[in-house]
């Protein structure tokens, strides 16, 4: 009887309740679609701060350059040729990137402490290197004077022979890149571990010092690297052996070597630029934070949370739009929605005064009625609900189907993460540049099932509440009114 | 048997107090049939609401078989009326989205019978008002006659002890009126009821052993010995 009592009434009022189950429904979607872009944001802030320091890791040791270091820049020195030399001459300076150097045995002394369940050291590379032609300018002496003569100067000497230099002067190329040196002994940790090694292989760990190459797959297109090729840093010569590529965003760096050949190269033995840690306990980050700042001075520790916080661009301020006015405009919808459901309902009621009168007549108790029409309420709180999850549904496809490219500034504090400037730092000298970075992340809308569940909350909490202004009223109505009705 | 004595019930109309109900005292047998008349805001429901447990006095006692029901508690004056009393309005009050047969069953939800008892007894309860080839009707698919019989049938599916009727053929036709007052009569006789009705009708009031009538709140019990 229940059953059919009510599913006859919502038939009978399905006016009504589709308003009712309308309001529930838009007030549901806004949730289900704010609660996914809000959790888009988070994966692509995720995404963002991965492509940093890779997966597993929850925070990082650096120390910050020091003032007088910005100062020092690269120099090149080449011998002119002759004129007529084809010869290509090239020099390359490697220089540590970003930070200053800590010693390696940081990384164990880290890795020792209370809360640590991992800790690895890396070394941060940029290398420019200068290439190409260099040629003497040639004295060309006046007919009158006759011969020719090599010089230096474009200007003849005084009293000299009389005549003009040509040509000469100097055609290169400069390029500059980053180089990572990773602890091959411990693949799990590290900016690597923020690529997918996409062809080839990694490094194994008996390559501590092998000469070896792994080579971001952009940085590999634009050099047309390829597998087995060689690169050559600093006149070592290193064997591709495998190419990343990036989860997100940009990659750690354009070339990765082991932290031995590294060290090597930049003259940093037992260096390291920045130590990867990861925490036992992914709650007690901030204790283990602390304990490391407090055990090792001197360091910077900058934890994802930290580097969160630097996050800014569109996508800083999508996300705020998205956890600000969507979440209060969510409940404000949600609000009305239960006020205009209760109401509804309540005056629903009131025009069933002779029949809920009638049914108290019959011997009917006031619980029996009052569950009757929040039945009704709930019903009415659950297609709203499926209307409203539906619409969500809908919507969060639309925003991942669109997916809107958001753009997002990384850190700008000395101590941020690892992997510094990124690839291709450019020209500038070894600048100690801050770990600023920006990148371009593609929004999308996961709908989680806790979502699902908190729109399936939400739509039985709306039914409820409407039934409850419904049932409130039918409870307090007297059979006597059955009959006065009729008077 | 019903014992109402010195029953007396008081409204409050704005600043007014109105007396509904002024003193009653009246004695119903088992198996009595009592028509109630006046003049309209005279009493009659109020003194119908007071039989059928619907209402309390302001004062005095309304006695069912020796209880009082001006005393009881609400669930168990729910109780009285879901298995002792059964109604019969003016308007029918059938539930427009139940069918006949639905309908009848509502005055057996309290009882808490089997799905397919109450389906029977519903079932048969209309075949015996003359409505076995309409049980799947919904009540607009019904003549007003029709729709009394189907009220008739609710009011005594559950086998009541009284039936209480306030102007059951007030909006019916003349032979529509007729039919349902045989109807009830038949019922009356066949169930042995105490068969308490509230009607302007004069035909129907001068067919009736006993007839009360009701003017500002006082009652006047006469016996009709044409009937």
């Amino acid at each position: 009887m229940f059953f059919t009592y009510l599913r006859r009434e919502l038939r009978r009022r399905r006016k009504a309740a589709l308003v009712v189950a309308s309001g529930l429904a838009l007030g549901i979607a806004l949730v289900i679609v704010v609660s996914s872009v809000s959790s888009g944001m988070e994966k692509a802030q995720g995404k963002v701060l991965q492509s940093l320091y890779g997966l597993g890791t929850d925070m990082t040791v650096t120390k910050a350059a020091q003032e007088s270091d910005t100062g020092e820049r690269p120099r090149f020195r080449f011998d002119a040729r002759g004129s007529d030399s084809d010869e290509e001459q090239s020099s390359d300076r490697v220089m540590v990137q970003g930070f200053q150097t800590l010693a390696a045995s940081t990384v164990s002394k880290v890795g020792s402490q209370q809360g640590v369940s991992d800790a690895v050291g890396g070394l941060s590379l940029q290398v420019i290197k200068v290439s190409g032609q260099f040629r003497q300018g040639e004295f060309q002496q006046d007919q009158q004077n006759g011969g020719n003569q090599q010089g230096g100067s474009g200007a003849a000497p005084t009293g000299g022979p009389q005549g003009r230099v040509e040509g000469g002067g100097a055609d290169f190329d400069v390029n500059s890149y980053s180089v990572y040196g990773t602890d091959v002994s411990k693949p799990e940790l590290g900016p690597l571990t923020s690529s997918k090694i996409t062809s080839g292989r990694t490094f194994t760990s008996s390559e501590t010092n092998a000469e070896v190459v792994v080579a971001d797959k952009s940085y590999a297109k634009e050099k047309k690297l390829a597998l087995g090729d060689t690169v050559t840093i600093k006149g070592v010569k290193y064997k591709v052996i495998g190419i990343a590529t990036p989860d997100s965003g940009d990659a750690a760096a354009n070339l990765y070597i082991p932290l031995k050949q590294a060290q090597t190269l930049s003259d940093s033995k037992d260096k390291v630029t920045t130590i990867y840690v990861k925490a036992s306990d992914s709650q007690q980050i901030s204790a283990v934070k602390s304990t490391i700042q407090k055990n090792i001075s001197g360091t910077t520790v900058t934890t994802s949370a930290d580097l969160a916080d630097t996050v800014s661009g569109s996508l800083s301020t999508a996300s705020d739009l998205a956890s600000n006015v969507g979440k209060w405009l969510s409940i404000a919808v949600l609000v009305a929605a239960f006020l205009v459901a209760g109401l509804l309902t309540s005056s629903a009621v009131s025009r069933r005064v002779r029949e809920f009168g009638t049914l108290k007549a019959l011997g009917w108790k006031s619980g029996r009625v009052t569950r009757q029409v929040v039945g009704e309420a709930v019903v009415n709180g659950l297609v709203g609900g499926a209307l409203g999850i539906a619409v969500g549904l809908g919507g969060a496809y639309v925003v991942t189907a669109i997916s809107p490219t958001l753009q997002a500034e990384v850190g700008s504090t000395g101590g941020a993460f690892g992997g510094g400037g990124g690839p291709g730092g450019g020209m500038g000298g070894p600048a100690r540049q801050t770990a600023s970075k920006a990148l371009d992340v593609a929004l999308t809308a996961p709908v989680s099932l806790s979502t699902i569940a908190l729109a399936v909350g939400l739509a039985v909490t709306g039914g409820l509440i409407a039934g409850a202004f419904g049932g409130w009223r039918a409870s307090r109505l007297r059979p006597a009114d059955a009959l006065r009705r009729v008077e | 048997m019903y014992e109402l004595r010195g029953v007396t019930k008081r409204y409050k109309r704005g600043n007014e107090t109105v007396d509904a109900l002024d003193g009653v005292d009246l004695t119903i047998g088992d198996g009595d049939r009592l028509v109630i008349q006046g003049p309209t805001g005279g009493g009659k429901s109020t003194l119908l609401q007071m039989l059928g447990g619907l209402d309390r006095p302001t004062s005095g006692s309304v006695g069912l078989d020796g209880t009082d029901l001006a005393k009881l508690s609400e669930t168990k004056l729910t109780k009285v009326r879901s298995e002792n009393i059964g109604f019969v309005f003016q308007s029918f009050n059938l539930i427009p989205t139940l069918t006949a047969q639905e309908n009848v069953e509502t005055a057996l939800v309290p009882l808490k019978l089997k799905a397919k008892e109450r389906r029977e007894r519903a079932a048969a309860a209309l075949e015996s008002v003359g409505l076995a080839e309409r049980l799947g009707h919904l009540p607009a698919e019904l003549s007003g006659g029709q729709q009394q019989r189907v009220a008739i049938a609710r009011a005594l599916v559950k086998q009541p002890k009284v039936l209480l009727a306030d102007e059951p053929t007030g909006n019916l036709d003349e032979s529509m009126r007729d039919e349902i007052m045989d109807v009830l009569e038949t019922m009356w006789k066949e169930h042995g009821l105490t068969f308490i009705m509230v009607t302007h009708d004069s035909a129907i009031a001068k067919k009736a052993p006993r007839v009360a009538t009701i003017r500002k709140g006082r009652i006047t019990v006469k016996e009709n010995a044409d009937s």
